[in-house]
């Protein structure tokens, strides 16, 4: 053998072993310390005596998370910005402390322990994927502190500490269905990214699809990030399904979405409901390909309303006219507001009296008017189907009477009996 | 059986995707022995480069071709730097070289990200390779058939270099006995730095042409990288014969299995059988025979 090739493919492989155990080890290492020892709610070291007052705003800025989380950080900094220019909150001005949650779990659950406990921020805003607001919530539990959660996700919680003003499946997920089989969809093939969100999601579809009389053809899960779909898209194509639901995350859309174009399946004739897939996201799957298709939010940047048309265009204003404002970015925005909103009602910064009197607090937002359900934490959201067209952006072509009330566990429909305990 | 035929040419399809993204790898891992984890991030730059170009030409069939080129140079560039600056000292000390191009890829990723923005860009694929053809009752699209093509010729010229070229001759003997080369007059210093140039340069290749396929994002090497030393490995270092063996059985196995089950259980089947087959024959596919005696 020669000198160099002292690493053969046996020790490459323990040594990745190695390296995934040890990442292993100290993850449950830091869910131990998280999850055990401060149990006891520390005293809030909140400082409002002074003319500021602070609040976080935790985001990945790097990482595979950061293509979507930055838009986030950047809404949020807007509504901060705004608000401190009509005047604050309780007369004080709002001071963002930023941190970077770089697409870990782990590292949110860190920075939020450091925001609450060492910056004594009011409250934070933040968080994406499901792992890390699961991540963060035994964290704001035991510090009693305010977590502002802006994105659409599986349900099936509820927690004091957090605010959901994402939507539930009950305000994004049933009404796509309930457009499919209107639209007179019979068959629907199901494809979607490896984690609990897509899980959840198709488990949800397929009750109530079994309750609805459609057929469920194939049901894929590919890992996160993968970009090899030939395969399923053929199977897709041969399955014959009238519409195919994806919830697939990220990356993975644009080779879907190109193959899905190459192997000569278009709009019309096996439509994709999307419900991960945004303005931001278009743009890297190429408008060409994925033209006519449809997504399942609450709110597009064509949204016609003169809160939104003010919202689109201060956004601009501030981070130039080429970028675009999509759903996350508009709840996340909004939960500023509501979270302003709920400090005046309650004239206090404190936990327990924002908690208080968070029920009904309402605001305008660019999707319309929104409301705290203060059973739930959630709010009332207007569901909407958008097609893409051919300049990028979303138009609504649905829309529900109406916002829809939370219901994150589905007590509401029975045919969801059960989905609720699977967790 | 159609469906079994069909799903055979998806595996060889998925094959030359990997092929092609390890093709690089297999020469600075297989033949030089140096774990480059950066790999990834140099398939990103080619991606970027495809980009980058498509942008300056407009034509999408034109800045292909020229992006080809152009590709294998940002790449073999950007390798050549990291030779000369890192990894050279390091040569003795595999695990640290890990680590520094693990760190080196995190900072290339950012770079990306500072330069580019975090949300993926959109490479168009030429007006020529859009759509797909029927073969055996499965619609293989035509930017499928092109990365095949090119994985074939880029190992078509990996090997007439290796084998009839001066440069090629002194690699080969610098893998073969490096100690017995230097004495014969070769400087493996240089040799090292052109292997591991043209090793960097097919990742730059391999970008361009992945973005017809999948999304060009900061984090778009990522998902080759494992793929691709899957295939090194399994294949044996220092052969590129066990690479393209390797690739196109990998592929035919996770086509066959995604048939049969779902996409990631795919994975799993395929990983198994890695780790079986390992343990069987931890050398991979195809070894050097060699008469040193390390």
């Amino acid at each position: 053998m020669p000198l160099r090739l002292k690493l053969k493919a046996r020790d490459l492989a323990r040594t990745l072993a190695a390296t995934a155990a040890i990442t292993g080890l100290v993850a449950t290492a830091a869910c131990g310390t998280r999850a055990g020892e401060e149990t006891a709610a520390t005293e809030s070291c909140v400082d409002t005596s002074g003319d500021t007052v602070k609040v976080g705003s935790l985001n990945s800025l790097s990482g595979t998370m950061a293509i979507s989380e930055t838009t986030v950080r950047d809404a949020i900094a807007l509504a901060v910005k705004e608000i401190n220019a009509a005047g604050g909150v309780q007369g004080k001005t709002v001071e963002i402390v930023a941190e970077d949650g770089a697409s870990e779990p782990t590292v949110f659950a860190e920075k939020a322990e450091k925001l609450i406990r060492e910056d004594c921020v009011a409250a934070v805003f933040g968080g994406w994927t499901s792992a890390s607001r699961k991540a963060m919530l035994p964290v704001f539990e035991d510090n009693d502190s305010l977590l502002y959660y802006p994105v659409q996700y599986e349900g099936l919680e509820a927690s004091e500490n957090i605010f959901y003003t994402g939507a539930t499946t009950n305000q994004q997920i049933i009404p796509a269905l309930d457009y499919l089989a209107e639209t007179g969809v019979e068959s629907i093939y199901l494809v979607g990214s490896d984690y609990v969100f897509p899980r959840t999601a198709n488990a949800i579809i397929n009750a109530y699809a079994e309750a609805h009389g459609i057929e469920v053809l194939g049901e894929d899960y590919v890992t996160l990030g993968s970009t090899e779909f030939s395969t399923i898209v053929n199977q897709v194509k041969s399955a014959g399904a009238d519409a195919v639901f994806n919830t697939l995350n990220g990356d993975s859309n644009v080779a879907f979405f190109r193959e899905y174009a190459n192997v000569g399946l278009t709009a019309e004739d096996m439509p994709v409901m999307s419900v991960s897939i945004a303005e931001e996201e278009v743009g890297g799957i190429g408008v060409e390909n994925i033209e006519g298709q449809l997504a399942a939010w609450n709110y597009y940047q064509t949204v016609d309303s003169p809160a939104n048309t003010a919202f689109v265009e201060a956004f601009k204003a501030e981070y130039g006219a080429d970028r675009v404002t999509s759903d996350p970015m508009e709840a996340a925005y909004t939960s500023v507001y509501l979270w302003a909103a709920t400090v005046e009602k309650a004239g206090s910064f404190a936990v327990a009296d924002v908690q208080a009197a968070a029920d009904g607090v309402s605001f305008e937002s660019p999707e319309g008017t929104v409301v705290i359900d203060g059973d739930t934490h959630h709010v009332t959201k207007t569901a909407r189907i958008g097609e893409i067209r051919a300049d990028g952006l979303l138009y609504t072509v649905w829309e529900s009477e109406g916002p829809i009330e939370p219901d994150p566990f589905l007590e509401g429909y029975d045919w969801a009996a059960g989905l609720g305990d699977t967790e | 059986m159609d469906l079994l035929v069909g799903q055979l040419f998806t595996g060889l399809s998925t094959g030359s995707i990997l092929l092609l993204a390890a093709l690089g790898l297999s020469l600075t891992y297989g033949q030089m022995g140096v774990i480059n984890m950066a790999h990834g991030e140099f398939i990103m730059a080619g991606c970027y480069t495809a980009y980058v170009v498509q942008q300056a030409v407009g034509d999408a069939g034109a800045s292909l071709l020229i992006a080809l080129p152009v590709g294998f140079l940002v790449g073999g560039a950007m390798g050549l730097v990291l030779e000369t600056l890192l990894i050279r000292r390091l040569y003795h000390r595999p695990l640290d070289t890990l680590l520094v191009t693990f760190g080196v890829g995190l900072i290339l990723q950012q770079v990306a990200r500072d330069v580019f923005g975090a949300p993926a860009v959109n490479v168009a694929v030429p007006e020529a390779l859009r759509g797909g053809v029927d073969l055996l009752g499965v619609t293989v699209p035509k930017t499928r058939l092109f990365i095949m093509a090119l994985a074939v010729v880029s190992v078509a010229a990996v090997t007439l270099v290796l084998r009839f070229t001066p440069a090629g001759r002194r690699i080969r003997a610098v893998v073969g006995n490096r100690d017995l080369a230097e004495t014969a007059g070769i400087s493996s210093r240089r040799v090292d730095a052109g292997t591991f140039f043209i090793g960097s340069g097919l990742a730059g290749v391999a970008g361009v042409a992945l973005t017809l396929i999948g999304s060009t994002s900061p984090t778009t090497g990522q998902s080759y990288l494992v793929d691709a030393f899957l295939v090194v490995v399994a294949g044996g270092m220092g052969r590129i014969k066990g690479a393209v063996v390797a690739a196109v059985a990998l592929g035919a196995l996770q086509a066959v299995f995604e048939t049969y089950s779902t996409a990631s259980l795919a994975k799993v089947g395929v990983f198994l059988v890695i780790v079986v087959f390992l343990q069987l024959r931890p050398q991979g596919l195809f070894t050097l025979r060699t008469r040193s005696l390390a």
